[in-house]
């Protein structure tokens, strides 16, 4: 089976899909010709041609609010904000446009729209090129919202994403796309062909959404994460020597709920760990879910670790990132609970 | 501080107590303002952004290189469709007002844009519009007691009770579901487009916009993306002269008019008086041929005024004259097309009152037929049940939970 990086297995699940239906189209800025910043759409509009993937003007509002327009007619578009960071100017139209469409229309116009964006810190990108910003899209109705943590499953997951009849955000941790990171920065970077989920097949395959899955099986603590932070929390319960369960949500919305439950109800523990920002985080609506599904299985409180309540800083960005030592602390934490 | 600067706060030219004074408006002579060939080079017309196309005159004659587009036969056919938008907007005011449903906005003076413009598109055209383009819709012969039904969010409610009142959609009248949000469309519009001619089609669109609204930057994206990738677009501004309590100079700034926003982008712009529907189906047709033709988008400033309030939760009299309506210059769209018409000799005054009394009887009709479906206040409204629905394509786990505790 080939081996890929995070970059590669995206990009191939675009090839794939434009290959397949002549409705997608990919464009947003430096996408065409260059292949974008992170070369996620390299060789794509060589191989498709100018009319498939295209440069767009630096005007996310605009990229999105095409891509709308697109996606009613009947297209089904893939559309890259650069940065995480810079969504918010296309966010009235996510919000109040492609996740509503669907609904206000009763069904006369829907929104097939795929918003891919690098998200997260670990690169020294300072404030405007670290964010996590999922919780400001999974609080929307209308959206899903998917954080893949490998190359598998970004391939997969980005061919269920194009090819659903609604609007997804696809969340790309941009710390991974070389290589799995497990929040040790010291450390030389393990690449994906290193890795057994940098294998990636051919063709065409679907990780579906709403689907999460266990990564690491364990008895005495359910570890609820995604993206980066899956490799992080692996990492930590190796370190503490804990007998953890890391489930890799990998879709935010639709939550897998079945999944959740059963490991918390088994366990009895819960750890929610995430690198975005604490206060009304994604980990907020988790502990919520837990708390009402598993509250009379529960033996200790449930603790989050997430990205302190500040702008993401440059400097001192190790000191922000929430690596091997706070997860596992908290480890115990919940274990002493 | 002693520094020499003073902010610029743009006024009207009166406030209420104050005469209408419409005399910065300049108007240009009917018939004055030259038809260029289509693929024109938009650096040979800067100077129509400024003028105003205008068909019909004062004495009711149409004239000039932009007549002739219409037969008196469809003339008379556009007569009729905008009485019968002006009957509707009547009758459904009425309706708010007697508290049969929350919300109702007219579109009174501003008739012959969307009603004309509708006839310059063909089947599979898909329009952007704003919430004040119902003529879109009823020009095209979409059912009334259709519209009824959505205002009223009754039982038969197309959009099963989900939206604003007049906040319809029909793919299949080429009338894309309108927002409620303002200028979002716009850019939506060109992307629509942009499909259209990446899909190697003859289909396009027609993005709308108010005024006010040209201030936001969805408006400027629009222009963007219709300029640089010359999609197949027929960009329309109404400038009713009225944002809510805002005069039209709030969102102009230091331009001289709107139609001058296109100019930047290399867009061919025109300026077209909104209230000869002559004018306003010409005007159309020629950006219709452009943008078919593979020669990109036109801008368009429908010069009017917004004759009614801006809704029913607006009370005009509080920021400008009573007086101004009958002060604007560019008169009634309906009493000018009438006038033109009974010149021609095609109509009367006898056959006038005789259509509207027909015209109001349809309506009446039609809102019977709706209100046995339910009103906003008596019901029955949509089900509950169907609330859950249509979030997604299909209903996920947590919002069948949600709709089994609200007890559906």
């Amino acid at each position: 089976m080939p081996r890929m990086t995070m970059i590669e297995a995206i990009r191939d699940a675009h090839a794939v899909k434009m290959a397949e239906d002549d409705n997608v189209v990919v464009y947003g800025e430096d996408v065409g010709y260059f292949g974008g910043v992170f070369r996620c759409t390299a060789g794509l509009q060589e191989r498709f041609g100018k009319n498939r993937c295209f440069d767009a003007p630096i005007n996310e509002s605009g990229i999105v609010g095409t891509a709308i327009g697109m996606a009613a007619f009947g297209l089904r578009p893939v559309v890259e904000m650069q940065f995480a960071d810079y969504v918010y100017p296309a966010f009235d139209q996510i919000v109040s446009e492609a996740a509503r469409l669907r609904y206000r229309s009763a069904g006369d116009f829907i929104c097939p729209l795929v918003v891919r964006m690098p998200t997260g810190g670990g690169i020294f990108g300072g404030q405007t090129h670290s964010q996590s910003p999922e919780a400001l899209f999974t609080h929307v109705s209308g959206l899903k919202t998917v954080v893949p943590s490998n190359p598998y499953d970004a391939k997969g997951l980005l061919i269920a994403a194009i090819e659903d009849n609604d609007p997804v955000i696809v969340l790309e941790p941009k710390r991974l796309y070389n290589g799995p990171f497990d929040g040790d920065h010291d450390k030389p970077v393990t690449p994906w062909s290193k890795h057994p989920l940098g294998e990636v097949p051919e063709g065409r395959y679907t990780v579906p959404l709403g689907q999460g899955i266990i990564r690491r099986e364990g008895a005495d603590l359910t570890v609820l994460a995604y993206g980066t932070m899956v490799h992080v929390a692996e990492a930590a319960a190796e370190s503490v020597d804990i007998d953890a369960e890391v489930i890799d949500l990998r879709t935010l919305i639709p939550l897998d709920m079945p999944l959740i439950e059963a490991s918390v109800k088994k366990t009895g523990r819960c750890l929610i760990v995430h690198e975005a920002t604490l206060t009304s985080g994604f980990g907020a609506e988790l502990v919520a879910v837990v708390a009402d599904a598993c509250f009379y299985h529960l033996e200790a409180p449930i603790l989050r670790v997430a990205g302190w309540d500040t702008p993401y800083p440059h400097a001192q960005e190790w000191d922000y990132f929430p690596g091997q030592a706070r997860v596992g602390g908290a480890m115990k934490r919940v274990m002493e609970g | 501080m002693s520094g020499g600067l003073r902010l610029h706060v743009p006024e009207p030219e009166v406030r209420p107590g104050g005469a209408p004074d419409f005399s910065g408006v300049k108007i240009a002579k009917a018939g004055s303002v030259r038809r260029p060939p289509v693929d024109v080079d938009p650096a040979e017309i800067r100077d129509m952004a400024y003028s105003i196309i205008r068909v019909l005159n004062r004495a009711g004659e149409a004239v000039g290189a932009w007549s002739g587009s219409l037969s008196d036969t469809e003339l008379l056919a556009g007569l009729k469709t905008m009485m019968r938008v002006r009957a509707f907007d009547r009758r459904m005011l009425m309706a708010q007002r007697q508290g049969k449903t929350s919300f109702y906005m007219q579109c009174l003076g501003e008739e012959a844009i969307a009603c004309a413009f509708r006839k310059a598109l063909e089947p599979g055209d898909m329009n952007f519009p704003t919430y004040r383009q119902q003529g879109l819709l009823i020009a095209d012969d979409y059912p009334l007691g259709d519209m009824m039904c959505q205002i009223y969010s009754n039982r038969r409610d197309p959009l099963k009770g989900r939206q604003l009142p007049i906040m319809y959609s029909s793919k299949a009248h080429g009338f894309f579901s309108i927002s409620g949000n303002l200028a979002t469309q716009f850019v939506q519009a060109v992307g629509w487009a942009m499909a259209s001619a990446i899909k190697g089609g003859d289909r396009i669109a027609a993005a709308w916009i108010g005024d006010g609204s040209t201030a936001e930057s969805d408006f400027h994206s629009g222009l963007v993306f219709a300029s640089t990738y010359k999609a197949p677009v027929v960009l329309n501004i109404v400038n009713n002269q009225w944002a809510i309590s805002t005069f039209q100079g709030i969102a102009r700034g230091g331009s001289g008019t709107f139609a001058a926003r296109g100019l930047g982008f290399g867009i061919p712009s025109l300026r077209v008086d909104g209230n000869d529907y002559l004018a306003v189906h010409a005007a159309a047709q020629w950006a219709v041929e452009r943008a078919r033709s593979n020669l990109g988008p036109t801008l368009i400033e429908w010069v009017t005024y917004r004759a009614a309030a801006h809704s029913t939760s607006d009370d005009p009299s509080a920021y400008r004259p009573k007086e101004e309506t009958d002060a604007w210059p560019l008169g009634d769209p309906i009493k000018r097309l009438k006038n033109h018409l009974i010149l021609k000799a095609v109509w009367s005054e006898e056959r006038h009152v005789q259509a509207e009394a027909e015209i109001d009887a349809e309506i009446l009709a039609a809102q019977k037929q709706a209100e046995s479906h339910g009103t906003l206040h008596t019901g029955p409204r949509p089900s509950v049940r169907d609330m859950f629905e249509g979030v997604y394509e299909e209903m996920p786990p947590h919002l069948r939970r949600q709709r089994q505790e609200a007890g559906y």
